[in-house]
């Protein structure tokens, strides 16, 4: 089968090339140039050379020259103009869109160091209002105790020599009733027995007290 | 049937001939003629450059929608050089973003019936893809000297297998403007000859009577697939040509991989 199949794929090259042996063996009793000529024709007839005009080369001149000035042109129009242009805007937003996030940025540190200092100033006016405080509920505190114990030393000199005095009083007194029971017994032994000296009932007194 | 042929959009007519050199006669010489192929660069470029320097003309800080759209053009492409090939890439962005810009831009003007597609032409693509691998080479072997021959030399490779990577990767290298060419210009041709031959069968079908106007339909509707799948092509072969000119591009930054 492999064989076959090979040998009719060999076949056929060698028959066109029998052909074509044949055919040029009749074409050279012709005109060899007419030959030529209705092949070309056969071929197409657009264009001058009448190939395929993708692979004329004919016409690769005009397409390279052409080609050349217009892609040159494109080249230098976008690499000295549109391009940098283009970068330029793209390079100039870039900038100002950084440039306003640091100002937000700046902005926005302020605003935090504003709200530290008013926190400080806070703190410090209350810890300020607090030594006031205490240094004013101290010095009442003081006063107080120093006023209370003037007070309290007034008082108890006061009760001291109060004392004292009730003290001076009640020794008075007690020497007072000596004489009262003296005077006493004199004037009741005086009504009853007559007039007796003064040292002897004050002896009896002294005795009677003394019991 | 001139109208369906699918071929006859890619034909290159000139607008303005002019020829250097030759003896007079026609296909002699070169022919520089202003055609319509240079016509729709000239309409890319200068869409490209009105857009981007009219948009961005009034520097607003904060863009309106037109200003906008370049800066995220803008932005789409310098994350994708950054990305790609470092902030040393960014020597490259204009490049990257005029290859990019022109592509896209060719390639959407092709979608508009009767206009041309510049990019369907493989001296175009190839060109472009030339353009950056010279950029390559030449940045290469400027800022790293010999040591861009070791783009060749993949490191921790034993040295015995040296012998079989190194060509492979000198083929490989050799082959990217090719395979970037190709890439480009095969997308757009066979979208475009697709596009033509199911739009053509609409024509051919429908002409023959009422059941080939029904008929027609399934070719449309395959058409109108076709015509998103073809804005789509055009935008992702856009980007690629530009990513892969960016991973080029690195190659010459950082050879050492």
């Amino acid at each position: 089968m492999v064989t076959q199949v090979y040998a009719q794929e060999a076949a056929a090259p060698a028959e066109e090339h029998v052909e074509d042996v044949a055919h040029g063996a009749t074409d050279t009793h012709a005109d060899p140039t007419a030959d030529t000529h209705a092949t070309t024709e056969a071929h197409g007839g657009e264009h001058d050379s009448g190939v395929f005009p993708p692979f004329d080369p004919a016409t690769f001149p005009s397409q390279l020259l052409w080609l050349a000035i217009t892609f040159g042109a494109l080249y230098v129009l976008m690499s000295k103009v549109a391009l940098p242009r283009i970068g330029n805007i793209l390079e100039n937003r870039k900038s100002i869109v950084d440039a306003d996030l640091a100002a937000a940025d700046a902005s926005r540190q302020k605003t935090d160091a504003a709200i530290a200092a008013y926190e400080t100033a806070l703190a410090d006016a209350r810890s300020k209002a607090q030594g006031i405080a205490n240094e004013t509920r101290e010095k009442i505190q003081s006063d107080l105790a120093s006023k209370r114990s003037a007070v309290e030393a007034d008082l108890t000199a006061k009760v001291t020599e109060a004392e004292t005095r009730i003290a001076a009083t009640k020794r008075d007194a007690l020497t007072h009733v000596d004489e009262i029971a003296t005077e006493t017994a004199q004037t009741v032994v005086g009504q009853i027995i007559g007039d007796v000296s003064t040292d002897s009932v004050r002896a009896a007194v002294a005795k009677a007290s003394k019991e | 049937m001139a109208g369906t042929d699918p071929i006859h959009q890619f034909v290159i007519q000139d607008m303005f001939p002019i020829h250097l050199g030759g003896d007079g006669t026609a296909g002699s010489g070169l022919n520089f003629s202003f055609t319509n192929s240079s016509l729709f660069m000239v309409a890319t470029v200068a869409v490209i450059s009105l857009y981007l320097i009219l948009t961005t003309s009034a520097k607003s800080v904060v863009p309106g929608r037109a200003q906008l759209v370049s800066e995220l053009l803008y932005g789409f492409v310098a994350n994708m050089v950054r990305s790609a090939a470092g902030t040393a890439g960014m020597t490259f962005f204009p490049l990257v973003f005029s290859l990019f810009t022109f592509i896209f831009v060719a390639n959407m003007f092709g979608m508009v019936p009767y206009f041309f597609t510049v990019t369907s032409h493989i001296i175009v693509t190839f060109a472009l893809s030339m353009l950056v691998f010279l950029t390559v080479v030449i940045y290469g072997f400027v800022k790293n000297g010999p040591k861009f021959l070791k783009l060749f030399v993949p490191s921790g490779v034993p040295g015995y297998i040296l012998p079989i990577v190194a060509p492979i990767e000198f083929i490989s290298f050799m082959s990217r403007p090719i395979s970037l060419s190709v890439r480009l210009f095969g997308n757009i041709l066979a979208g475009h000859i697709t596009l033509k031959v199911f739009t053509g069968f609409i024509v051919t079908m429908s002409s023959l009577g009422f059941l080939g106007i029904l008929g027609s339909a399934l070719p449309l509707i395959m058409a109108i697939a076709l015509t998103g799948l073809e804005f789509l092509v055009g935008a992702v072969q856009a980007y690629v040509f530009a990513v892969l000119t960016c991973m080029y591009l690195n190659d010459a930054i950082h050879p050492s991989h």
